[in-house]
Order: C-alpha cells, then structure tokens, then sequence
C-alpha cells in the first residue's frame, strides 16, 4: 500500500534541540527563589529507622526544611512491596530516607551531616537462595516474599532441598506461581533429546543516562513537576496520586527523557520525583533535587536475576515437544517484575512447545530494586535457550537454522500460557532474510575454526515481546488556519515513537507534514491518556489511537461541509487539504474553512458534547479544557484480544580469542518483524540499540555486592559494565519483513524489546559455537568464565548464586 | 581523548585548590559557594564559544558546574559527574575533555567549546550536528552533546577517519541508548559535509 507518511523517514520535531543542547530535560531548568533537596540515604541494606534527630541541621542558616517518610505518609508507610517516596523501613542499600532543602546544595549537604539518624540494623541477605533456606535471613519486614493482594509472606525450603537445587537439580518446593498446558511426561518420553540444567542470570542496573532528577513548584495551588518519564501521560496519572493532588490540579513537565528502559514508564517506579514536589509544597519555594549517579544507581531499577533449572526435550525431527522451568527470581530489595512467567511465556511463543511447565517463585534480596528492564524475563531466558537449541540441533544432526525454522512460530499459531493466536507472524520470513543477509550457508563452514587462539563462532538468536495494548484514548484539532495538532501523550523516550505515531493521523487526512504540529511535552497542553511507553507497546497502540482520532475528524468535517454545501456526508471525499464533492471536485471546503464552521458550530464538533462514553477520565479533562477551541476528533479505542507479537531474529559471528577470553564481532545482521514499518531510521535505532543491550546481557552486565556489609559495588556505569562502543561492532547490519499486521490500521506492530533478546540469544549462542558447543547455562559469560572453561578450571564459585560470586 | 591526563589533572588541582572530591558528594564540592583557605582568585575570566565571560569560580568548582548552573549552558550534560560517562564532553583548545573532571580554574587561560557554540548565527547547524539529524543518531539524547563535541574535536584532528578511527574516537561516550551505530553513521557523514 502506498503510504504518504507510513515507512517514511522524517525529521522528528525534537531532534534540533537534541543536537544543539537546547532540549531541556529536568535538571536544565531553573525557577526564581528555587532551593535545592538533598537526600540522606540509607547506609545499610536492612534497617529500621528509630529516631532521626535533625535539631542542629534546621538551626542552620539557608536550611528551609526536612521531609520525612511521616511527612509523606502520615497515617503509616504501605506494607506493599514497590519504591516509596521514603522510607522508614529501608530495605536496600541508598534507599532515600529523608530530604532537607537548602539555599545551596553545600549547605544542604553539610546540613545532612549534622543528622544523626538512628537504625537499627536487622538481617540483610543478597542471594536468594540462602533466604530461601530454612533459617535464613528474609529480605522485607513482613518475610521474604510478597503475594499480590495478600500481602508479605514467607518461603522457606529445606537446607536440602536448597543444596540439590545449587547441584543442579530440579527443585521439588511447592511453587509460588505455576502455568502448563500439554502433557508434558508424554513430550519428554516423546523426545529424542532431553536437555537438563540448572542456570542463572544476573541482575544488573537500568543505568539509564539522565539521573532522575526533578524540580517543582506550587503556582495558584496548582502543581508544576519537571521531571523524566516514558510515558508521559501515564506516569502523570499515576503521579497526581503519589503527591496526593488533584490531577486537574498537576501539570507534569517532560519535553525530553534520558532514557527510561522500563524503569520511567509508570509512576509507582520513579516516586522519588514525588520528594520535590512534597518539599515545595511544605516550604513554599521552588526545590530542585538533582540525582546523583550512585543515587540513580541505587533506585533506578534492576532486572530481575534468575536462578532456574530447564528441562527441554526435542523429537528426533528437531520439534521442541517439552519445555519444563523452575525459577527464582530475585525480587530485590523493593519487590516487583514478573520476569520468570514472561520467561516460560516467550519459550512457548518462539518455539511452538507442544508442551510447557512453568513454576516460579519471587524471593526477595537486599540488593537494587526491581523492576521491568527491556525484555523482562523474555531476554534473560533468550540468552539460556539458544545455545539449548544448537545443543540440540548438534545431537539429533539437524542444522542449526532448521531447528528454529521447524520450531517457528507463524501467522495462525497460539502461543503463550493462554494459548493466545498472534495478530499475525512473520517469524519464518525474518529468518529467511536474515540468513540471507548474513550469508549463513557459507559463513556456518567457518564455524569452529581455529587461527592461532582465535576460534569463529557463529550464532543465531531470536527474540520475542508481545508489543501492542488497546483501550486507550486519542485527540486530534483541526484549528482555524486548518493545521493539524495531534496531542500525544506517549512520552520522549528518544524512540521518537510521540511523532511517529502521530503520523498515522497525518496519513488518514493526507496532509503534509509541515502543517502537522505535535502537542506533547508537559500535560498542560491537554493530553490523552497513553498506555505507559513499555513493553514495546507504542507503536500499535498509539497509531490505533491517533488514526481513530484522525478518522473522527475526517468524519466530522465531511458532516460539517455536507452542512454547508447540500448533500450527505457520504457525498464528499478530500484531498489536498479540502473536502469536496466526489461527483464535483470543484464544490468543497478547504480545511482552515471547515475547521472554522465546526467553531462556529460547536457541541460535538468542538468537544463540548457527546464524546465517547468510555473515554479514560484523564482525556475528559483534557478533552474540556480543550473544548470550543477547534474542530475536534476524539476516540476511544476499544480493546482488542489477540497478541501482536514483536519478533527479532539476530546472526552474529565472532573471533573469540580463546587465551583471553575476549572476543570481537566480526559481523551481526539483525531483522525485525514488526508489521508495516512506520519509521525507517526509528526502527534501525530500536534494533542497534537493543542489540547493544542485548551484548550486555549476554557477555558484560551484572550488579555485584558485598557479601560482608551488603553494600553495592557496581555504583556506576562501569562497574555494572554497560557495553561501551568499543564493545560492540562498529557495524550492525539491520532489515525488517515489512508486512502489515491486519489488527493495527496502518499496518504496525512494536520491536524494542525482542530487539535486544535476539541480539543476547546469537552471541549466547556464537560464543557456545566458538567453544566447542560448550554450554555455560549462565548470562552474562565473562570473559574469566571463558577463560576458566578452556582451562579446565572449575570455578569456585558458590553455583547459582546471585548479587555476588563469593568465590 | 587522555583520560588519564585529565583525570590526573583534575584530581591534582583539587589537592592544590584543598577541596573534597568523593563520588557521592562531587556535586557539593562541584556547587560549594564558599572558600576554603588559601587565596584563590575567584572572577574569572574565560573564552567560552569565543566570548570571554566573566564568572566568580569556587575554587573547586568544575567546568561542568560553571558551564551549566553559573552560565546556563545546560546543554553539557552530567550522566555521572566522575569521569565515566563522556556526556559532559566539551572541547578545551580542541582536545575533548570531560567538563565533570576538570576544574574551572585550570582551563581559564584556554578556549572553551560546548554544544551551544557549534551553530552558525543564522541557525545554520555545524556539519556534524546536521549529520547527526540525518543520520538521526540520538535516541533519548542525552549523551548526544558529548558524542557531538567528542566528533567535533576528532574531525578537527582527522577530518576524513576511518569508520574504526571514528569508533575509538567517540569511545570515551557511553550511550545507555545503544545508538553507537548510529552516531558513527552520523560521524562518517559529517566527515563527508565537513
Ligand atoms: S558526566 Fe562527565 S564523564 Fe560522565
Ligand atoms: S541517546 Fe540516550 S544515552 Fe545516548
């Protein structure tokens, strides 16, 4: 289909300021009289705060004043798992406890030195296996574990059966959370190969770029954030209520985000911005608080660790009959993520597994907070599975593109705990395209050969995020000079996805770019409400919405020209910015003309009545305040059932050099099944970038802590070993399948996620390659587990542990 | 860029000027308003994107401090403020530097360039900037002034690198982003506009 906007690169309206510094992210601005908080965070990984004693720093001069967790929460802290504001009962090492304002941030900080604080320590544990045995120390006040709407709860499994989990064995515990389908004892007995281990991934900081830093203000008991967001309208939604205003009353202010990855797209996961707005609201000046690098470290988010055991059986003809999971997962110091069942989900999806057990238990740790990273759970389990796949593929003598092509998942299938049948499905194709680009037939020869210490691996990876949510709302004006102002409330992320999903409403009214204004940036400029900008949801989800919108106008301004010129509305058709008469082009309207009858009109074409009834509340606000302004379209967009898959299909070669370890990308072509693409340069963005997180998990990114103190040692970007550029190859080779899905309008499904899972899959599975088909069953593989592995060397690491070696 | 060198004079003018410098609390020796001991003459004068601005300077204040809250200009960025990051890269007599590890005095008889100082007075952007919006190399942002003076100052040294030269020359940049690929699409394209 020929598209006017659709697949076509253009220049988003924010890049300007990003290549001449002028986009302003929190931090950047300034307001008059405005003070500085700082934060007093806690010291230890476990504590109960008994007396903060804060008399010497408030007698201070330019001291304005503390805020406390019983400033924020003055009937008591939730007994929830999740961040809060601040906290009493500090169960992570840098966990805020309290925030003093001053005229400087010196003073302040010197002010926060004269606090004495009093804790009392209590038990703190980082592996959660060693709470998870009998006796052992439990991360939270409440126990070790949280159960949603029940509450805290404790699991604890004999010391037993503890050990024969750490040597390797299938865990015999009662679950926490469970999912199967299919007989899975008659798909083992099925199998030709039957695969077993234990297995681990690391957690590891989010690290996003900007700190998040934040400032408020209270104006005509209005409030003002700045603050840093994925998603704007949705973290704003969200936020009103953690400050405790009013949403008509909260203007929340992001024009640009440094970086997010899960961790900024809802409110309950950045509450920290609430600290500011509470200060100023108590000391009645403007307050800055800037984040520093350790502090972000500390509560920006982490991904979740697994310690797992896999059971995968495969028929002799390559089919993948069973898939059996038992995981772990690290739920940190603050709880939250549901990365084990999106784990066994994604199995089920990419490869089509007859049949699938999933069992899982959330154990808390003291160590970061976690939360969703990019992929959560889908990428970690990637990284496991693939060199699972090659082992496979080598003992029943299939070749290794042949085992994933039999296992596909493709247009028609289900997939998932739900069994849930996808939008649609071109994995087969980006398989076929990306062997083609990378040349597979004829590089797979050098698979495994030796030159000097370098040895070729090969790998191949796939990666897989369900990407795309509905129920969401859109607004679109046509103002009296006839442009279009699409509001966008999904966020600046820097996937630019808040411009090209508003291109969708551009392409429905054939209109030029340049008469297009995005409204997005701060929430007083009358949003709607978005799905939070995660889960690679933005793309299928906000051009539903937008192109909704867009059709709602153009129905509208045919009502209205019909009005004016005779006739009935299905008498009209448009284009070139007019609506004219099918029959006579010549009899019409332009747009400016039509939008200035619909205000002259009103009612329902300016927004002041009949809107859709199950418009979200936070676009009815919007919607009102907008209303008599312009000709308006406005849509709710209805829910839809099936699962639009995101799909990424990565090969990769490498020269791992095998005294030492390292290795280089020779080559990585990656190719995306997205649907339609909507915007070229955005799409081979999300695919590079997620490839070099997807490097990240599987060869750098861990979080590692003190065993004796519990403290952090990976503070920075560092020490959690974030790829740098010379990481990662110098050239990623990117493609995409390009067909549409019939459940978005123009054709668009999401990818930023699969993009990094099938990135950590094809290196997992290159560096196996290059190691003889050696399986280390862990993500990330260092450079010392290479090293150790072609020694001969057994580590002597504790097996499984989490959040430290302690080898 | 010598990191090293940088790294090593920053950390001995902090000695000299008899500042704390501790990671945590880098941005209260980076904003402190008041004087230790010892005379350190605090206006001073420096040649930032070819102006001479007159600015009263902590004596243990950085660049990056000066540049962002003393003179507004916000476009250098502070990822870590210690040195990790680059996103604080600007341009000291053409050698990229990171504004967060250097002390405002040490570079006051030099030139100063930042992200703001790249664009002509018509608007017209700086070659690497424009190649950096057709190659549409940022994603979130946020490292992109960094990466842009980290170009800037390696296009002047090697104005025509090799894709491998231009990828050891933006690598004291992270990008959290993942959008190297892109910024050195952006640097070979810059090459060629010069
Ligand atoms: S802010 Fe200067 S190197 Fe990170
Ligand atoms: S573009 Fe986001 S950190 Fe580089």
């Amino acid at each position: 289909m020929a598209y006017m906007h659709i697949g076509k690169d253009f220049v988003p309206p924010d890049v300007n300021g990003k290549v001449t510094g002028r986009i302003k992210y929190a931090e950047d601005y300034t307001r008059e009289g405005m003070v500085y908080a700082r934060l007093l965070t806690s010291p230890i990984p476990h504590a109960r705060v008994v007396n903060i004693d804060a008399t010497e720093a408030l007698a201070m001069d330019g001291v304005f004043g503390l805020l406390t967790a019983d400033d924020v929460y003055p009937d008591g802290e939730p007994q929830s798992t999740g961040l809060k504001v601040l906290t009493n009962e500090p169960t992570l090492v840098g966990e805020p406890i309290l925030a003093l304002a001053a005229i400087d941030e010196k003073t302040a900080e010197t002010a926060i030195s004269k606090i004495s604080v009093t804790f009392e320590r209590l038990p703190f544990v980082l592996d959660p296996l060693d709470s998870l045995a009998e006796g052992g120390p439990d991360a939270y006040n409440g126990g070790n574990t949280y159960v949603f709407r029940q509450g805290f709860a404790t699991e604890k499994w004999s010391a037993d059966q503890v050990a024969s989990f750490r040597a390797g064995n299938e865990p015999t515990a009662e679950p926490q959370q469970t999912f199967a389908y299919g007989d899975l004892d008659a798909a083992l007995a099925s199998s030709a190969f039957v695969y077993e281990s234990a297995f681990t991934t690391a957690g590891y900081p989010h690290q996003s770029m900007e700190p998040r830093s934040a400032m408020a203000y209270w104006e005509n008991g209005k409030l003002y954030l700045h603050g840093t967001s994925q998603s704007l309208s949705a973290l704003a939604d969200g936020m009103a209520s953690i400050v405790g205003v009013p949403q008509e009353d909260f203007v929340f202010i992001n024009e640009a985000t440094g970086g997010g990855f899960g961790q900024r797209a809802r409110a309950n996961s950045i509450p920290s911005m609430a600290i500011p707005a509470k200060m100023s609201q108590k000391i009645n000046r403007p307050v800055m608080m800037r984040v520093t690098r350790d502090e972000e470290t500390a509560i920006g988010g982490a991904r979740q660790g697994f310690q797992g055991w896999i059971k995968c059986g495969f028929k002799a003809d390559g089919t993948m009959a069973a898939a059996d999971l038992y995981i772990i997962s690290d739920n940190g110091g603050k709880g939250g993520g549901g990365d084990a069942y999106s784990a066994a989900d994604c199995i089920s999806i990419l490869y089509q597994t007859e049949a699938v057990r999933f069992r899982g238990t959330s154990i808390g740790s003291n160590t970061g907070h976690r939360g969703a990273q990019r992929g959560p759970g889908q990428n970690q389990i990637a990284a496991i599975i693939a060199p699972i796949l090659d082992k496979a593929a080598q003992e029943l003598g299939i070749d290794r593109l042949k085992i994933r092509e039999i296992n596909t998942p493709t247009n028609g299938d289900v997939g998932g705990a739900q069994r849930t049948p996808f939008t649609s499905a071109y994995m087969p194709e980006a398989l076929k395209m990306g062997a083609e680009q990378f040349n597979l037939a004829e590089r797979i020869t050098r698979s495994r050969q030796r030159n000097g210490s370098k040895v070729t691996g090969i790998g191949i990876g796939q990666g897989y995020h369900n990407a795309g949510r509905s129920g969401m709302d859109g607004i679109v004006r046509l103002t009296a000079d006839g442009r279009l102002k699409v509001h966008n409330g999904v966020g600046n992320l820097g996937t630019y996805s808040y411009a090209s999903t508003s291109r969708a409403a551009a392409e429905v009214l054939q209109m030029p770019w340049e008469h297009v204004d995005v409204v997005t940036g701060r929430t007083d400029r009358h949003l709607p409400i978005t799905s939070p900008q995660d889960g690679s949801n933005s793309i299928f989800t906000n051009t539903r919405t937008n192109y909704g919108a867009a059709q709602d106008l153009l129905a509208k301004m045919k009502e209205i020209t019909a009005m004016e010129l005779g006739g009935d509305a299905s008498d009209y058709d448009f284009g070139d910015e007019r609506v004219f008469k099918s029959a006579d082009k010549s009899v019409g309207m332009s747009f400016a003309q039509i939008a200035q009858k619909g205000i002259e009109l009103g009612g329902k074409f300016t927004g002041e009545s009949d809107l859709p009834e199950e418009l979200n509340d936070f676009t009815k606000i919007s919607v009102t305040r907008l209303a008599g302004e312009s000709l308006m379209g406005i849509y709710h967009d209805a829910p839809h059932n099936n699962n639009p898959p995101g799909f990424t299909v990565t090969f990769t070669e490498i020269e791992m050099d095998v005294e030492t370890g390292k290795y280089d990308i020779i080559d990585m072509v990656t190719i995306g099944d997205c649907g339609t693409v909507v915007h070229p340069q955005g799409l081979k963005n999300q695919l590079v970038g997620g490839a070099v997180w997807g490097i990240g998990l599987a060869g750098y990114e861990r979080h590692l802590y003190d065993p004796q103190n519990g403290l952090p040692a990976s503070t920075g970007y560092w020490q959690s070993k974030i790829p740098t550029m010379m990481d990662t190859p110098s050239k990623i080779r990117t493609g995409w399948v390009d067909l549409p899905d019939p459940e978005n309008p123009v054709g668009a499904r999401g990818i930023g996620e699969p993009a990094m899972g099938a990135v950590a899959a094809s290196l997992a599975s290159a560096i196996s390659d290059s190691l003889d088909g050696h399986l280390f069953n862990s993500a990330p593989v260092t450079a010392d587990m290479i090293i150790n592995h072609v020694a001969g060397v057994t580590s002597d690491a504790i097996p499984l542990a989490q959040n430290n070696f302690r080898g | 860029m010598n990191l090293n060198l940088t790294r090593r004079r920053f950390i001995k003018g902090v000695i000299a000027s008899g500042a704390a410098a501790t990671t945590t609390g880098v941005w209260v020796a980076a904003n402190g308003a008041s004087r230790p001991a010892g005379a350190v003459e605090r206006m001073i004068r420096i040649n930032i994107n070819g102006q001479v601005r007159t600015v009263d300077v902590a004596p243990q204040e950085t660049l990056a401090s000066t540049l962002r809250y003393k003179l507004g200009l916000t476009g250098t960025k502070l990822g870590c403020n210690r040195g990790e990051c680059g996103a604080c890269t600007v341009l000291v007599d053409d050698v990229s530097t990171y504004a967060c590890s250097v002390l405002t005095h040490s570079v006051k008889n030099g030139r100063v360039e930042t992200v703001e100082g790249l664009e002509a007075a018509d608007g017209t952007l700086h070659p690497v900037q424009q190649a950096f919006v057709e190659e549409l190399s940022p994603q979130c942002g946020y490292c992109t002034p960094g990466q842009i003076m980290a170009a800037v100052g390696l296009l002047r040294e090697n104005p025509s690198p090799t894709r491998e030269e231009a990828r050891m020359g933006l690598s004291g940049n992270i990008c959290r982003c993942g959008s190297y690929d892109s910024y050195l699409d952006g640097v070979m394209r810059a090459a060629q506009i010069g």
